[in-house]
């Protein structure tokens, strides 16, 4: 399977994939620690996250996926929801809280 | 070293702005407000893209971190101009 297709089949047969920098406990970088921060703060229960730095195909084909040139990347349902300051926007606008609870039920 | 002021000027000559400022002074890490009428009727997502399809490959070598804030005129209107 070429990485653009792994990457399909993983965030479409899970609720909520973050492609982030490090793991959820020792995130790598300001931006993915921000994003773990507000799923948390959600009370995400079916995260699912992906380390790209242990994975250079993922990384760089993530970014041509979503036509989107930066990590974090936050999917749910299959759909790209943004990059950290989207989240960050969402969730102060209650609207990050009200997809995930969607997912969640 | 990349300053703020090249950045904005990379950003402008890309994509039409009514108002922008961009902060950051260790050349690597940047945050900006843009306002731009290119941004009527697209989703926060698109409005993005279309600061990163601006910026070119610069967004892969020359900038590590971009933290953005994207507004349409009228929502930076009602917003009474502030952040």
């Amino acid at each position: 399977m070429d990485v653009q297709a792994a990457i399909k089949n993983q965030v479409t047969s899970n609720p909520v994939v973050l492609y982030m920098k490090g793991s959820p406990k020792f995130p790598q970088c300001g931006f993915s620690g921000l994003a773990i921060q507000i799923l948390q703060a959600c009370g995400v229960q079916n995260l699912v996250a992906v380390d790209v730095l242990a994975d250079p195909a993922i990384r760089d084909g993530i970014k041509v996926y979503a036509n989107w040139p930066t990590i974090p990347q936050l999917y749910i349902n299959g759909e790209f929801i943004g990059g950290s300051d989207i989240m960050r926007t969402m969730y102060e606008q209650g609207e990050l809280q009200k997809l995930l609870a969607e997912v969640a039920a | 070293m990349l300053s703020a002021n090249e950045l904005k000027t990379y950003i402008t000559n890309g994509l039409a702005c009514e108002h922008i400022e961009v902060r950051g002074d260790d050349g690597q890490h940047f945050e900006a407000l843009i306002v731009s009428p290119t941004f009527v009727g697209k989703n926060m997502v698109q409005q993005h893209q279309l600061v990163y399809q601006a910026l070119g490959d610069r967004m892969r070598s020359e900038i590590h971190a971009l933290s953005m804030r994207t507004f349409t005129p009228e929502a930076w209107h009602a917003n009474g101009k502030r952040i």
